[in-house]
Parts: structure tokens; C-alpha cells; sequence
């Protein structure tokens, strides 16, 4: 058996996506990142294969990407999330266009061609209020963990108004709200809805036009996905459950598959 | 005699300042503020006013400041804590002509005049870096008291380049630094120089003119007093007291309004108009 592997190292948690020859996805894991990037790569990567019962010589090509790639001595290649995002998006919606990646740090926007190549990008890894750190810093200050976001927000009947300049400042007007005698879960829809509102900023910026496509870890909430199809107006692609957090993952391994098909063409074995 | 009192209620702690006729500080209080934000304005005009038997009916005006001033219910009026620190500065310092006021949760520049008289000022109130938030968050991150934070930093030798701006991702910022083995002074001297950087970026917008006094919480860390002595290039004003300006100048409105009710009419009018100016100066609570 002869796959590729794409090893997306997040900034909160690596994702590690494994691809047949034929291009089927056999198996993903996941791991928080921690502050040893390789570490986490390493094992993301050993547990999928470890899952599927694959050795070491089964595996012809890794591709690193995230704003750890450059830690994964294990890798062949790394290329940037962008670019694996997009494939990634276009490998599970070709139509796709306009691609909203939102991280636990990063909030990503990119339009991309026909052949998924990126044609323009914005980012945020600046600002916390940009960034799924803003609705983890918002559940926290109400004492409620990340796992529980998904869970609560689904409760709430109507958004408050968060302003969403600052992750840090956002406690005390978290407090208010509290002692106002709103609902942690109307907060949290309201820190959804100032989070979109960021978003699509950025994806203005990049010129979006459909189909749109959402990934990354907090497109995981429903609840952001329904906020965001609201404000655009428009249908929007989002991969199947946990997939969501995976796509960039899965487009460096398509593009390590890619990668091996070129060398198995090349007659000396050795472009690229 | 007559006496003055400001009341400074700050998003940690509230101070309490009574003065008398004579300009001179005869009791000061500090409580934290809490929730309750009314009843630490209380306490710690109480808690001055039993410090040095000083009976609450000769003090004869209160004026509040700081985030809280409106919540200051026994106050006959409030001032902005901008025009406050610039007035308590100047009256500390006399030659003080630039005031950069940092706290907990915001940081101000403010350019005054040879009078106190606040000339321009800026403050970053939208976001929360390069503020003491983000002293806080490298103090959690490195298992710090804050207290530690100063006297520690000035042992690094080789300080790190933080390159975070947000105040949430320089926790991780700080951490990952832990991981790649740098020493924790070197990481702290290295968090103190990026917030000195960002708050003379501040103050240039006021621009800067000697003598710089730098007041609140944070003014009595000896490393970000390095950093921001260092990047100046000049020597800052401090003082054990610099957590009392706000309330010093506040006292020093008070005593204005008394001053000011005693004397002929049209002086009494001009005392009053001096506060109401001081409206442009709206700080965070006004929003």
C-alpha cells in the first residue's frame, strides 16, 4: 500500500489526514499542538497510521503545512496553509471560490481560481478579536470551556450585541452583560456574530464571489455557519462534521499525492 | 479650615485624597474597587477621612474621577481622570509637561501646559496591548507575581524580540519562548521593551517634551522605568505616590471649587467652566 500524508500544524491543534494512491482519504487524527510542534506532528502522524495498520515504507510522501510546516522534520515539503486550504477546499467543492478559514489564532480569507490556485488573500493573526481566541476568551470569562461553545450557543434565541474590539476588554462588557441578566448563551451568539462580522470584512477584501467555502476549527460551530450564511446572503460549502477542521490537512495531501504522481512520470524519478 | 477631597475609583483600585487649604496632602486611602463600585468609593473616602480625624463636614467639596466617577454619589462633581492626572502631575512635578499614565487595563499620553492644563492627549482604548494586561498576561504565563515581573526583568542580559501585538497571543507567545529554552528574564526584558516601544509610540503622538512623568500602577516597575528611561533617552519622573495622582488632582479641582465659591462672582463663574471643559477629555467610562 502506498499513501501521502498532509500534517497541518495549527496553532491550537495538528491535523494529520492520510490519502490512497487513488485518492481516498484513509484516516485522520488529531492532537493539541502544545509548544513542540514537531512532537505533535509526529504523533498525529503515528496514530492514523498506527489506526490503519500501515508501516513506515507505506508512506511515499509528506506535505507540511501551518504555521508550524517548518518544524516537521519528518516532512518532504511544506507548503503554506493557504495553499493547502485551497486544496483542500476545491478537493471536497471544485466550484469553490472564495474560501473563510478561521483558526484558534488566525482568521484567513482567500479567492482562488478555477484550478485552485489562490488569487488573493487577507489575514488576521494579529488581533485576538479576529480569531477563534475571541469566543474562547468569551467562554472562559463566563466559565464555560471550548468544548462547551457548540453546546451553549445552540440554546440561544437572540444574539446580544458584543462589540468585539478587543478579546481583553471584551470581560468587562462579558460582566455587564452578565449582571444585566443576559444569557451566557445570547453572549456567546453575540461574540459569534462580532467574530462573522470581522470575517466578512476580510472576505470583502479579497473580492469573494460564490460558491464560498468555510474551514477551520470554529466553522465547527453551527451556529457560526448559520451567521455566516445570514450575513452573506448566500449558500455556503461546509465539510461534514469534523472534517471542517481538517481540509487543510487534507489538501497537503493531495498535493503530496499530486507531487508523487510528477515523479513516478518523470523518467529519472527526480523533478521537483 | 477648609479641606478638598478627590476620589479616584480605578478599574482595580479607587484612592481617596484630602487636601487642605493649603495645598498640602493630609490623608490618602486605597481600597479595591471590586464590584461594588459605589461603596469603594465610600470606604475610601471614609477610610481617609478616619486616618487622620478628619471629620467629613469640613470637607467642604469631593470631586471624583476615573472610570467609576459617576458611581462617587456623595461627590459634588466629577472630572475626567485625564485632566486629574495632568493636574496631579504638574502639582507633584511642576515641570512636568508630558504625563504617560499607565494602568491596568488602558494607557494614556497626555501633553499638559506649565498650569496643568491638559494640552493634548491620546490613549489606546480600544485594544489592549502594550497595556498592564499584558504585564498580567506574561506574569500567568511565567507563574509571576506582578510584583516580580520588574525586579526580574532587569536581570536578562539577551532579551527576546516579542513580536505579538495581542495581548491574548502573548501569553503563547511567552510560552513558546519558555519551550525553545530562553531564560525567563530574558523573555520578561524582552515583554517590557515592546511595551515601552508601544507606549512612546503613544506619547509621540502627543509629542514629547521634557519633563516626562510617568504615573499609575505600573509606574512602579523598575524595568518598565528602564525600558522607558532607555527609549526617551531622558530620565522619567516617579514617585511612590504616582498611584495618588489621579485623586490629587481631582482634590486639586475641589479645592479650586472652594477657592473659587468664596471669591467675587465672575471668578466663581470661571472656576465652573473649568470643569465642564474638561468634558473633550472623555476617557474609557464615558462610552
Amino acid at each position: 500500500m502506498s499513501c501521502t500524508a498532509g500534517i497541518d500544524v495549527g496553532s491550537t491543534y495538528t491535523k494529520a489526514v492520510l490519502l490512497s494512491e487513488d485518492g481516498q482519504v484513509l484516516g485522520r487524527a488529531m492532537e493539541p499542538t502544545g509548544f513542540k510542534l514537531g512532537v505533535a506532528a509526529e504523533r498525529a502522524l503515528h496514530r492514523v497510521m498506527e489506526e490503519l495498520g500501515l508501516e513506515a515504507e507505506d508512506l511515499r510522501y509528506i506535505v507540511a503545512t501551518g504555521f508550524g510546516r517548518h518544524q516537521v522534520a519528518v516532512s518532504d515539503v511544506q507548503v503554506t496553509d493557504l495553499t493547502a486550504g485551497a486544496r483542500g477546499a476545491a478537493f471536497l467543492f471544485p466550484n469553490t471560490r472564495t474560501i473563510l478559514d478561521v483558526g484558534g489564532q488566525t482568521m484567513k480569507a482567500s479567492r482562488v481560481d478555477e484550478r485552485a490556485r489562490v488569487r488573493s488573500f487577507r489575514l488576521n493573526d494579529k488581533c485576538a478579536a479576529g480569531t477563534g481566541a475571541f469566543l474562547e476568551k468569551t467562554a472562559r470569562y463566563m466559565g464555560y470551556s471550548t468544548t462547551e461553545i457548540g453546546p451553549l450557543v445552540s440554546t440561544s434565541k437572540e444574539a446580544v450585541t458584543i462589540s468585539g474590539v478587543c478579546a481583553v476588554f471584551a470581560e468587562s462588557e462579558v460582566i455587564n452583560q452578565l449582571s444585566q441578566g443576559a444569557a451566557p448563551a445570547d453572549i456567546m451568539h453575540g461574540a459569534i456574530v462580532s467574530l462573522v462580522g470581522r470575517s466578512l470584512q476580510l472576505m470583502k477584501r479579497v473580492g469573494m464571489e460564490p460558491e464560498f467555502t468555510l474551514i477551520g476549527g470554529i466553522l465547527r460551530f453551527e451556529r457560526m455557519v448559520d451567521v455566516v450564511r445570514e450575513h452573506l446572503g448566500a449558500r455556503v460549502n461546509v465539510p461534514p462534521g469534523e472534517t471542517v477542521q481538517f481540509v487543510s490537512a487534507l489538501g497537503a495531501a493531495v498535493l503530496g499525492r499530486r507531487r508523487l504522481q510528477k515523479l513516478a512520470q518523470s523518467p529519472a524519478g527526480s523533478a521537483g | 479650615m477648609a479641606y478638598a477631597a478627590g476620589v479616584d475609583v480605578g478599574s482595580t483600585q479607587t484612592k481617596a485624597v484630602i487636601l487642605d487649604e493649603t495645598r498640602r496632602i493630609v490623608s490618602r486611602s486605597l481600597v479595591d474597587t471590586g464590584a461594588n463600585v459605589t461603596r469603594a468609593a465610600e470606604r475610601a473616602f471614609q477610610e481617609a477621612l478616619q486616618a487622620d480625624g478628619v471629620r467629613d463636614l469640613e470637607v467642604e467639596y469631593v470631586v471624583g474621577t476615573g472610570y467609576g466617577r459617576y458611581k462617587v454619589t456623595f461627590g459634588n462633581t466629577q472630572v475626567t481622570e485625564i485632566s486629574c492626572h495632568g493636574r496631579g502631575a504638574v502639582h507633584m512635578f511642576p515641570k512636568t509637561r508630558t504625563v504617560l499614565d499607565m494602568g491596568g487595563q488602558d494607557t494614556k499620553a497626555i501633553r499638559v501646559a506649565p498650569t496643568g492644563e491638559i494640552v493634548d492627549f491620546c490613549m489606546n482604548d480600544k485594544c489592549a496591548a502594550g497595556t498592564g494586561r499584558f504585564l498580567g498576561a506574561a506574569a500567568s504565563a511565567l507563574d509571576l507575581g506582578l510584583d516580580q515581573l520588574g525586579p526580574t526583568a532587569l536581570k536578562g542580559e539577551r532579551p527576546v524580540k516579542i513580536s505579538t501585538t495581542c495581548t491574548v497571543f502573548a501569553e503563547s507567545e511567552v510560552l513558546s519562548w519558555l519551550g525553545k529554552g530562553k531564560h525567563t528574564e530574558d523573555i520578561l526584558l524582552g515583554v517590557h521593551q515592546s511595551i515601552a516601544t508601544r507606549s512612546v509610540g503613544l506619547l509621540r503622538r502627543v509629542g514629547i517634551e521634557a519633563e516626562v512623568t510617568f504615573t499609575g500602577g505600573v509606574a512602579k516597575n523598575p524595568a518598565m522605568i528602564a525600558c522607558l528611561n532607555e527609549r526617551l533617552g531622558l530620565s522619567v519622573n516617579v514617585s511612590d505616590e504616582s498611584h495618588y495622582i489621579g485623586a490629587l488632582g481631582a482634590a486639586l479641582f475641589a479645592l479650586d471649587h472652594i477657592v473659587a465659591s468664596r471669591e467675587p462672582v465672575g471668578k466663581a463663574e470661571r472656576a465652573e467652566r473649568a470643569g465642564p471643559a474638561e468634558g473633550a477629555a472623555k476617557g474609557r467610562g464615558d462610552a
